[in-house]
């Protein structure tokens, strides 16, 4: 082989593996840290509807759950839970609303994403029903109590007395009407 | 020899044609390393005005929104204008030299590589211009600080990075192709130069990370422009995946700078020494096993994220290893000198200068792998003078040495001595009032990348802004220095140039000729 054609050809596998990191950084990267999040139950993110299976009230505990509600720069909504806490024994579903107040005189939706601190502990929170797993519309003026309806596994690791469970809203109005949205 | 190049004898058109058409690996190293010295003269100019700003408390010349764009450029030129093309340079005007190579295996890519970068430097410029301002979200342009929160300049700053890393990415593969195919006979890998050994490993660091910085800044321009939520919470994206993808690049990029600092460190101080150097091929799997540690521990520059302890721990251990290989140099490096016959020209004292601080700087980073201890560093002043002691007395040193070591033999001129050391001990005086007192600063508290700060800070920034100040008049009198050898320096006609030097690139004419080893050399 001349030293150009094995020049070439190692250009052509060099620049190959240039494609190939860069399609890793875009395609393999994201969808592996949300793995390894979701694994792992980092980042606070709680996970999706849960399916209630043989309720096992655990009487003996008692754990707090403080809300918190925050807006999203550029939101300008009114949010916040209609309790600041309620006390429950792992087991027991308990039911819980947000309230919501567009206070614009537009159309608007929103989307609450959730996180909980302490996020260790994020996979033992689980939830039957939630307003976050959809967005929610509300048109200009229009309120709403949102439900939530969580239990909170009973395998919950002995010490944990506290969680702060906190939604933040998001203005994602553009996003719906945008279809280019829908894809990600 | 066919032709030689056109000079300004020949008329304008045909020299700047020669320039903008060569494939010539001298002309381009030497495009190279000027057009780095412009960007580390443009960086420090932005440095200069930080410093101002910073002499005394309060806001004094400019805006704290102008402020953050000097630290944002600052950072982006000096990384990937100054340093990262000053080693290319070197590598395009040594790496055929030390291994009996006729010219590089890709010219005319070569070309390419180079003239792409003027324009990606004149984009990333012009924004400061226009309205809105230019990046203001650091060199590591978190989201959604370059997102969400950035200015409409950002598009023009992707665009600069992806022709950057286009420029970069094709250097390298050149350099590995190079290496692995235009070797003279006889020229095993382990005869090679270390300088050639450091820069075939950084140049695989290159084609592995600077796609992935591409792939992150693509992302930014999607969530930015086309409605994607990789990093934006709202669409259940995660500001936290860009610190990871960033820094997964960022931390190879930090050893893709220091690397071929190392190489030629290692070429400087066994000519000075008269003594080859200790432990090559140690210095060889060393240089190795730092570039495959730098791909694991990149999460311990985002320890305070909120990482589990597991993981802050591997880290934070992972880290620490990288300690060793490093260890491994520096003990060659002395080993080197010890009992050597040394004397201390200028590239000598540079390198000197090279080991002590960049040794200081690998121990402060030490502290800062503490995972426990980087909660109260994280984001201080600590931090910056940490990265200033490995990058400025690190890689630029190690450049102003490779300068002076390899400017007679490219010119056929002898640079000044008496100025060179003077410009050494102002540029080691001046670099260290300008970088220690940084330390004291981010262990009092004071973080970085503020415009301002409180009154209890003011006293060693003054100072740090002195030593600045006379650390940056240093680099005019390298200009100078170098300028007045090109234009009247002692002809030199030694094809050794320095008594002790050792390797291929010693055995050609002094200036070396427009054209060498069109007959590979004999490899003993």
């Amino acid at each position: 082989m001349t030293a150009a054609a094995s020049n070439r050809r190692l250009l052509i596998k060099l620049l190959l593996g240039a494609v190939v990191m860069f399609a890793f950084a875009i395609f393999v990267l994201p969808p592996l840290y949300n793995l390894f999040c979701e694994i792992t139950g980092l980042g606070g993110k709680t996970g999706g509807e849960y399916k209630a299976v043989d309720v096992r009230v655990d009487t003996s505990r008692e754990v707090s759950v403080r809300f918190v509600a925050s807006n999203n720069a550029y939101m300008p909504w009114e949010f916040r839970p209609t309790q600041d806490k309620v006390v429950v024994h792992p087991g027991e579903p308990t039911e819980i609303t947000y309230y919501a107040r567009n206070t614009t005189d537009r159309d608007m939706v929103s989307q609450a994403i959730p996180s909980l601190v302490p996020n260790i502990v994020a996979d033992y929170f689980h939830k039957t029903e939630c307003f976050c797993f959809e967005n929610q519309p509300l048109a200009a003026g229009e309120e709403v109590d949102m439900k939530l309806v969580f239990i909170i596994d009973p395998d919950l690791p002995e010490g944990v007395k506290n969680l702060t469970l906190s939604y933040t809203i998001f203005d994602i109005t553009d996003r719906v009407t945008n279809p280019v949205a829908q894809l990600q | 020899m066919a032709h030689g190049p056109a000079t300004l004898a020949d008329g304008w058109k045909a020299y700047i044609s020669r320039w903008v058409f060569t494939t010539n690996h001298k002309d381009i190293g030497t495009l190279y390393l000027w057009f780095s010295f412009a960007m580390f003269i443009l960086g420090g100019a932005f440095a200069m005005i930080i410093r101002a700003e910073l002499f005394q408390p309060g806001m004094q010349l400019i805006k704290p929104e102008f402020f953050n764009q000097m630290t944002t450029m600052h950072g982006l030129v000096m990384v990937f204008g100054a340093i990262m093309p000053a080693f290319v340079g070197l590598a395009n005007w040594m790496i055929p030299l030390m291994i009996g190579a006729p010219d590089m295996a890709l010219p005319r890519m070569n070309n390419l590589s180079f003239w792409i970068l003027p324009f990606a430097f004149a984009i990333l410029t012009s924004t400061l211009f226009m309205e809105g301002g230019g990046p203001n979200f650091g060199w590591t342009f978190y989201a959604p600080l370059s997102t969400t929160y950035a200015p409409e300049s950002v598009n023009f700053f992707i665009f600069a990075i992806h022709i950057m890393g286009a420029s970069s990415i094709m250097g390298s593969i050149n350099i590995i192709a190079t290496v692995m195919n235009m070797r003279a006979p006889g020229m095993t890998y382990m005869k090679m130069p270390l300088f050639v050994w450091t820069w075939v490993i950084t140049a695989f660091l290159l084609v592995a990370v600077m796609p992935v910085l591409a792939g992150a800044v693509t992302m930014m321009l999607m969530d930015i422009n086309f409605g994607t939520s990789f990093f934006n919470a709202a669409g259940g994206g995660d500001p936290v995946l860009f610190q990871h993808v960033f820094w997964f690049f960022g931390h190879p990029e930090v050893y893709i700078i220091i690397l071929p600092a190392f190489g030629v460190v290692s070429q400087i101080i066994p000519t000075f020494s008269r003594k080859p150097l200790f432990g090559y091929s140690s210095m060889v799997y060393a240089t190795a096993a730092i570039a495959f540690l730098s791909f694991v521990v990149w999460a311990h520059h985002m320890f305070t994220v909120g990482m589990p302890i597991a993981g802050e721990l591997y880290f934070m251990y992972a880290t620490m290893l990288i300690a060793v290989p490093t260890g491994v140099k520096v003990f060659n490096w002395i080993t080197t000198m010890y009992k050597g016959s040394l004397t201390f020209e200028t590239p000598m004292l540079f390198s000197i200068a090279f080991v002590i601080l960049f040794t200081f700087g690998g121990f402060t980073g030490l502290m800062l792998s503490i995972a426990a201890a980087d909660m109260q560093y994280h984001d201080t002043y600590f931090v910056v003078a940490h990265f200033h002691y490995v990058m400025v007395a690190g890689a630029v040193f190690s450049g102003t040495a490779a300068i002076y070591y390899w400017l007679p033999k490219w010119c056929g001129k002898m640079y000044n001595e008496t100025m060179g050391q003077v410009q050494f001990w102002v540029a080691f005086i001046g670099f260290n009032i300008a970088f220690m007192p940084q330390h004291f600063l981010g262990l009092a508290g004071m973080p970085r990348r503020y415009a301002d700060y409180g009154l209890q800070f003011a006293d060693w920034n003054m100072v740090s802004s002195i030593g600045a100040f006379i650390y940056g008049g240093a680099q005019i009198m390298l200009l100078i220095n170098v300028i007045l050898t090109i234009r009247n320096g002692k002809p030199v006609a030694d094809e050794k140039v320095w008594e002790g030097a050792e390797g291929l690139e010693w055995t050609v004419a002094t200036p070396a000729p427009y054209h060498t080893f069109e007959k590979p050399p004999e490899v003993k």
